[in-house]
């Protein structure tokens, strides 16, 4: 029998893995969608919350929705960020984007 | 009572005046200035010889006593229902006295400077400051309450300021209006404190209340008598800071240094302010606050009776060495104003009171004599380009009409009968002799040294050398009609002034006062003034070499006062050598090393800190991910084991 917690599991594990990829990676596409690992481990989470422990409810059902949604609007927003950094400084290595310091 | 609202256009006309030349004058009609000054001065000064006609001789006096007239006062600040700054005209025999003599000599310099100034560069700016300065003079005398006298006491050093340091491009004239303001300003912070003083005790700054509530018995009087610092009481302290406010403007010793500097103006400058209205402003106040001075504090009007014989010897000594006309003319100012205080310093109130009435009557010709010897002095130097003595001689023939005038003026500076010097003068000798012998003497020694000096300087002047060094300029004549009237006017008034009744009219009190002329009283003076004017004809009508010889034998005491007995050189002394050096550069000191010290510490140490941790400031994305993550977790943890 699949419980919540082997749910939990899954979960941490793709959280740490979108964690992980997120600050050893170099390339800026590479790094948004380890954030995107991040938001749905999150969105498991959510269901698996809401089918174990309520139900009959939707909450955790209209906020996974609601997270892809806006996951999806996030993708371009980042990628038109990508795409003129990329115009700037003819790279997406986040190594290269480092003028914002002291 | 209330009095006639039209007062208010003495001192508003020049005001007004001032405004528009300075607004537009100045740009689309510099020439017409002159003219615009001189009408509007014409018309103030004839309200204010309405005003004194109707108020000495029609409305001014209830059962033969003059009153004060509160013309109108507005209020301009309260501070409480009882102490407010007030703007106002204060009618009594000395403001409407004064107001003649400002407007009256302002007038003559204005119609004088129509010739003197002409071409100036900056003709029309002179014209404004001119106005300026009348209408802060006619404010002061007008004042109602002691903080208006202070403001327009200030305003009134602005524009001698100005005036001095008219001739901006001259560096002896841009130091001379320094020190002349900062002389006086010290002097004024005395005058200052000095009326918080007298306010804070008396609860009221409107003079009528200050001086009722502290001349006459009662719990204001008790009060200020009672609190004393350093063992002297509040009321003397008061009075005689006032009185280093009113020596600071008049010139007394020791902070008369500025006058003589002030001499770098232009000449009918120092003939309206240097001699004849601004530096009687300090006789003015004592006047104005006599009852206070005679009837509670004998002690301070002591110490202006001292001051001023002293100052007025002291001037004269210094007057008989200096060679540049302006600067004998200043110090005989210095010893005739010396000889107003101390009239007033041995005056009493009431009855008794001849001193006062001789002083204002003093200081009323002397305005008028003073400033005909400026503007005479101005006529020569316009003449001869030159303020130096030694550049003159043997004008009389070439300035008949000049000559005449500072003859006459000369005359009545120094007391020869039916002249305008000489009643005032005896008033004040009879004043001194019945009070007090040692400053009778001093005053009478002073009286010789006057007649002497100023005919040194006329002798000088218009006899001596017969030819003349300046014979290319002999078709330019003695001067444009514009500066002669003046001269003819107030040699005109030279003579008469001392018939003025000044005894009725100008009192302590306001009763008329009974004066006895006693011939022989009178005759010892004259006399000695006759002895002291022969003596100077010896001396310097011809070229002779007995001055030299004089001057050689009282080596020491000759190059004193020629050096002005060293009080320039003390000064310097004192503010250069000791103020400079233990106050004022060990506080450079501290500012520097540690007021500024520790605003340097402080940002020092902001910089130092911030260079340490401005590394975390990388620019590397991911390193603030680490960060941001680490936090996380921390608080996570946090969260869970601390939850509980």
């Amino acid at each position: 029998m699949i419980g919540l917690s082997h749910m939990l599991i899954i979960s941490t594990a793709l959280f740490f893995i979108g964690v992980y990829g997120f600050l050893t990676r170099r390339n800026m596409i590479t790094m948004l969608m380890a954030v995107e690992l991040i938001l749905n481990s999150v969105n498991i989470n959510f269901i698996a919350f809401n089918k174990y422990l309520y139900p009959g409810k939707l909450e955790g059902v209209f906020f996974t929705v609601f997270i892809i949604t806006i996951a999806a609007a996030e993708a371009a927003v980042a990628i038109a960020i990508i795409i003129n950094l990329y115009r700037h400084y003819k790279s997406i290595d986040s190594e290269d984007a480092d003028t914002m310091k002291f | 009572m209330p009095g006639p609202l039209y007062i208010a256009l003495i001192p508003l006309l020049p005001l007004i005046t001032f405004a528009i030349i300075s607004l537009v004058g100045n740009r689309y009609f510099p020439k017409f200035t002159g003219i615009l000054g001189t009408t509007s001065l014409a018309i103030s000064a004839t309200i204010s010889l309405f005003t004194a006609w109707q108020y000495f001789f029609v409305e001014g006096s209830v059962n033969g006593v003059y009153q004060q007239i509160i013309s109108f006062k507005y209020t301009w600040l309260e501070f409480s229902p009882n102490v407010s700054i007030d703007m106002g005209a204060l009618l009594d025999p000395i403001s409407v006295m004064m107001i003649v003599v400002v407007t009256f000599v302002s007038l003559m310099v204005h119609i004088y400077s129509l010739g003197y100034m002409k071409g100036e560069e900056r003709f029309s700016t002179y014209y404004a400051f001119l106005s300026l300065f009348t209408f802060s003079m006619l404010g002061l005398v007008l004042s109602s309450n002691i903080f208006q006298i202070y403001i327009f006491w200030e305003l009134v050093g602005v524009s001698s300021y100005l005036l001095i340091g008219f001739y901006f491009d001259k560096p002896s004239a841009v130091a001379a209006s320094k020190k002349a303001f900062i002389v006086t300003r010290f002097a004024d912070l005395g005058f200052l404190v000095g009326i918080l003083l007298l306010a804070f005790h008396a609860e009221t700054l409107d003079f009528q209340t200050l001086i009722q509530r502290l001349s006459t018995p009662g719990d204001y009087l008790n009060g200020i008598i009672s609190a004393s610092f350093l063992g002297v009481s509040a009321l003397t302290w008061g009075l005689v800071l006032v009185f280093i406010g009113g020596a600071g403007k008049s010139a007394m010793f020791p902070l008369h240094v500025w006058l003589p500097d002030a001499m770098e103006g232009p000449t009918p400058v120092s003939a309206l302010i240097h001699a004849a209205t601004m530096v009687v402003a300090g006789v003015f106040l004592v006047a104005r606050l006599f009852p206070i001075f005679a009837m509670s504090c004998p002690v301070a009007l002591d110490i202006v009776a001292c001051v001023g014989v002293f100052s007025s010897l002291f001037a004269a000594i210094i007057a008989c060495t200096q060679t540049d006309i302006k600067r004998v003319l200043a110090y005989s100012t210095m010893s005739q104003i010396g000889y107003m205080m101390f009239a007033l310093g041995v005056s009493e109130y009431g009855e008794n009171g001849l001193g006062y009435m001789a002083s204002m009557f003093h200081l009323f010709t002397h305005a008028m004599f003073k400033a005909l010897l400026f503007l005479g002095a101005g006529a020569v130097i316009h003449y001869v380009h030159s303020n130096e003595m030694k550049d003159m001689g043997g004008l009389r023939k070439f300035m008949p009409i000049t000559h005449i005038t500072f003859l006459i003026a000369c005359l009545a500076i120094a007391g020869i009968p039916p002249f305008a010097g000489f009643f005032s003068k005896e008033e004040i000798l009879t004043a001194a002799f019945h009070s007090n012998k040692l400053i009778f003497g001093l005053a009478v020694t002073t009286a010789a040294i006057t007649a002497f000096y100023m005919f040194r300087l006329y002798f000088s002047i218009f006899w001596k050398s017969e030819h003349h060094p300046h014979h290319g300029d002999d078709h330019h004549g003695e001067g444009p009609k514009t500066m002669l009237i003046p001269l003819l006017v107030l040699g005109l008034l030279s003579i008469v002034a001392g018939f003025a009744p000044f005894h009725h009219l100008v009192t302590s009190d306001g009763h008329p006062l009974h004066t006895e002329f006693h011939l022989l009283f009178a005759a010892g003076p004259v006399l000695l003034a006759i002895i002291a004017i022969i003596v100077a004809m010896v001396m310097y009508k011809k070229e002779s070499a007995l001055p030299g010889k004089i001057s050689e034998g009282l080596k020491s005491i000759y190059q004193a006062a020629y050096r002005k007995f060293y009080i320039d050189e003390i000064y310097l002394f004192v503010t250069k050598g000791i103020i400079f050096n233990l106050i004022g550069r060990p506080s450079a000191w501290i500012d520097r090393n540690i007021v500024d010290g520790f605003m340097n510490m402080m940002a020092t140490v902001t910089e130092n800190f911030s260079d340490t941790i401005k590394p975390i400031q990388s620019g590397k994305l991911q390193l603030y991910a680490v960060w941001f993550f680490a936090g996380l977790m921390g608080m996570v943890l946090l969260f869970i084991y601390l939850w509980a």
